[in-house]
């Protein structure tokens, strides 16, 4: 009988069955990949804004306390945006011609609020609170990061359930004394385990598995 | 089972036996090696009957009626079904066990009876294999049909997600995954495996260059030398060691889906070895389903002996009295037990709303097939043809009555509801053996359904009886 493949057929054929592992696993990765890269989760993307607005400068620089403009984060689940009366306690004195804050003027004129792009966008079937994440010691830069040293807001947090769930599970891991909360300089001592088992005890942080229900967040 | 050489059937010839302990009447007699390849190796290779064209535009429009109503499915979702609570788990679920049942005599037939050198297994179990794969594929659609949200049915499996969460391993519904998908692996590398000498067989018999070069490729290379089947031998036997625990695996874990549950009428010590047997019933029954046309159709009577269907009706009597030896101990134990719940689920299912479908069930299931005590009925292809029909659907209304009449009254009177299943339903159930069917015939057409190699050893072992 004659051939009917080519001695290179044999190649052919390894190519493509090892081709196909390779195919298989390499999808797996970059799937993976793409999944965990700020193309998808925005960590470290700043988005458009109307204003650019510096939390370098006003945080860092200036010291000006999270609760000022972010005034309900202690009493309700929205930490709360500050309204353009809120800016213009400062701006109607300093910067009042600046002509990156034309906007904030012009809200301020015509009564319609900053239109400002959310940064930290939970979708609507997960339910958070900041007021009880505020209450028992968990503290802003441990979610949203070194915000000080931001001079446009980005994520610093992909915000995907796994990360809720690192903390849910250890809270020891993340809680810190209350009186730090707001202290966005703040870092775990060496012996944060210790410590932090102590005020998770201390502030009654529920760890018979409550944290971990799913309807504790999908409510 | 072991010697039913003694039996009246033998028509042939008088039965003995090759040094090897092949019986020698399982090929009609006149048969050569070069007979054999020409029977089987030329089917794939030229025209197909008419018959075989009429039953595939049948299949092929039921597929395209499961298309239909699963495109509507994934539009709409599962309320186009039946389903509610309390039956949420309605035909998908009865269909999936019940093609999961199918299945298992593939494995049955390939894996235990080449271990225990039952030979007349060689004539059936490419079919029942590639049955095996058909109904795997069609079971294996129904819980991702029955997802709500079909497209994320990849949770099922763990891989590390941004969730942060693993299945629930100690549900049973995700060792179903895991059971039905090794399943399904071995089963394709077995059936892959036996494959490869008959696809050179057909490669070196085509006669037109891209047949030799498709069948080539997929015989990869087989030049039939010792060492080629020396290791094909070993890696067979392997294989088959590997897929005979999971012939008793696999429909126990289906069991554990019910009764691993607390619903009275699921949960049951009795449903691992009863789900087994059913599934072995099943799998023959749709093997007699299949085998005895096709070998009419294609006039292989003289390879599919009388033998084969016999041993096979056989099988079906054993496993279907231990079916029913299953319904008895149901019933035994609900009032056993004295549980008022268990009690009330039985008189409920044999006198309530449902009574009806048990009471076919009990004469399809348990009835019909005492017709196989009579050698006449097992020789008579016909009658054998139409009692496994019987317990086809027998199979079928069985896990209709496991499902559906133990959820409609669970231990809520408020909670009570009737099903009824909708046209969708029995689209989805129809179209499932549409594409059951739609496959078997391409895998009839398109690769040799016996197993050639196997045959022709049964040739040479009948010359060396003869030589004897």
């Amino acid at each position: 009988m004659a051939q009917l493949f080519s001695p290179r057929a044999n190649v052919h054929s390894r190519v493509i069955v090892f081709g196909v592992v390779v195919l298989v696993c390499g999808a797996g990765w970059a799937t993976s990949t793409i999944y965990w890269s700020p193309y998808t989760t925005y960590v470290g993307v700043p988005l458009d804004q109307p204003v650019p607005f510096s939390h370098k400068h006003h945080v860092g620089d200036d010291g000006i306390d999270c609760r000022y403009c972010h005034s309900s984060v202690e009493k309700s689940a929205f930490a709360g945006l500050p309204s353009t009366q809120t800016c213009m306690t400062c701006h109607s004195q300093i910067f009042n011609d600046a002509p990156v804050l034309a906007a904030v003027r012009q809200s301020l004129s015509t009564s319609a609020p900053l239109k400002w792009n959310r940064v930290h966008d939970l979708p609507g079937y997960v339910y958070f609170n900041h007021s009880i994440h505020v209450a028992k010691g968990i503290g802003c830069s441990t979610c949203h990061g070194r915000i000080d040293q931001m001079p446009l807001t980005q994520k610093t947090q992909t915000l995907y359930m796994k990360w809720c769930l690192d903390c849910h599970r250890e809270p020891q891991k993340y809680i810190r004394p209350r009186d730090k909360v707001f202290d966005v300089a703040w870092q775990p001592p060496p012996d944060q385990q210790v410590e932090g088992a102590k005020l998770v005890t201390r502030y009654h942080v529920d760890t018979t598995g409550h944290l971990t229900n799913c309807g504790t967040c999908h409510r | 089972m072991n010697t039913p050489d003694q039996s009246p059937l033998t028509s042939h010839e008088s039965p003995s036996y090759s040094p090897l302990g092949y019986p020698t009447n399982l090929l009609a007699p006149g048969q050569t090696y070069e007979t054999v390849n020409k029977t089987i190796a030329e089917i794939p290779l030229s025209h197909a009957p008419m018959s075989w064209r009429f039953g595939f535009f049948v299949a092929f429009l039921l597929l395209m009626m499961f298309l239909v109503a699963i495109t509507w499915l994934f539009a709409k979702g599962v309320g186009i079904w039946g389903v509610n609570i309390p039956v949420a788990w309605g035909f998908a679920i009865v269909n999936f066990v019940w093609w999961v049942g199918i299945a298992h005599a593939g494995t049955f037939i390939s894996a235990i009876l080449l271990l225990l050198f039952q030979h007349w297994r060689t004539a059936i179990n490419r079919f029942t294999e590639a049955m095996t794969l058909f109904a795997v594929a069609c079971a294996g659609l129904m819980p991702l049909l029955h997802l709500g949200r079909p497209w994320v049915f990849y949770w099922l499996f763990p891989y590390p997600d941004t969730m942060g969460v693993w299945p629930q391993f100690r549900s049973p519904l995700v060792w179903d995954v895991f059971a039905v998908g090794t399943y399904f692996t071995i089963s394709l590398l077995f059936w892959y495996l036996g494959l490869v000498p008959d696809l050179a067989t057909v490669r070196d018999r085509a006669r037109k260059l891209w047949q030799k070069k498709v069948y080539g490729f997929f015989a990869l290379g087989w030049r039939n030398s010792a060492s080629h089947w020396q290791r094909h031998q070993v890696a067979y036997l392997l294989l088959a060691g590997l897929a005979t625990p999971l012939v008793l695996s696999v429909h126990s874990v289906v069991s554990f889906d019910f009764s691993v549950a607390l619903v009275p009428g699921w949960h049951s010590t009795i449903f691992p070895p009863y789900f087994v047997a059913g599934a072995i019933y099943s799998g023959f029954e749709m093997s007699l389903n299949i085998v005895i046309p096709v070998r009419k159709i294609y006039h292989l009577e003289h390879l599919i002996t009388e033998r084969y269907l016999n041993n096979m009706a056989n099988i079906m009597l054993a496993t279907g009295m231990i079916v029913a030896y299953g319904y008895f101990i149901e019933a035994f134990m609900a009032w056993y037990s004295g549980d008022i719940f268990e009690r009330y689920m039985m008189m409920n299912r044999a006198f309530g709303p449902y009574g009806w479908v048990f009471w076919t069930l009990m004469l399809f299931n348990v009835l019909v097939p005492q017709a196989l005590w009579s050698a006449r009925i097992r020789r008579n292809t016909v009658a054998l043809f139409i009692v496994a029909l019987f317990i086809n659907a027998g199979m079928w209304i069985e896990r209709f009555v496991i499902v559906i009449t133990s959820l409609n009254r669970d231990f809520t009177p408020s909670a009570w509801h009737m099903f009824s299943p909708t046209r969708w339903d029995w689209m989805t159930l129809f179209g499932s053996v549409g594409l059951f069917l739609t496959l078997q015939f391409l895998f009839i057409r398109l690769v040799p359904m016996i197993s050639i190699s196997e045959t022709r050893e049964l040739v040479a072992e009948r010359e060396k009886a003869t030589i004897k």
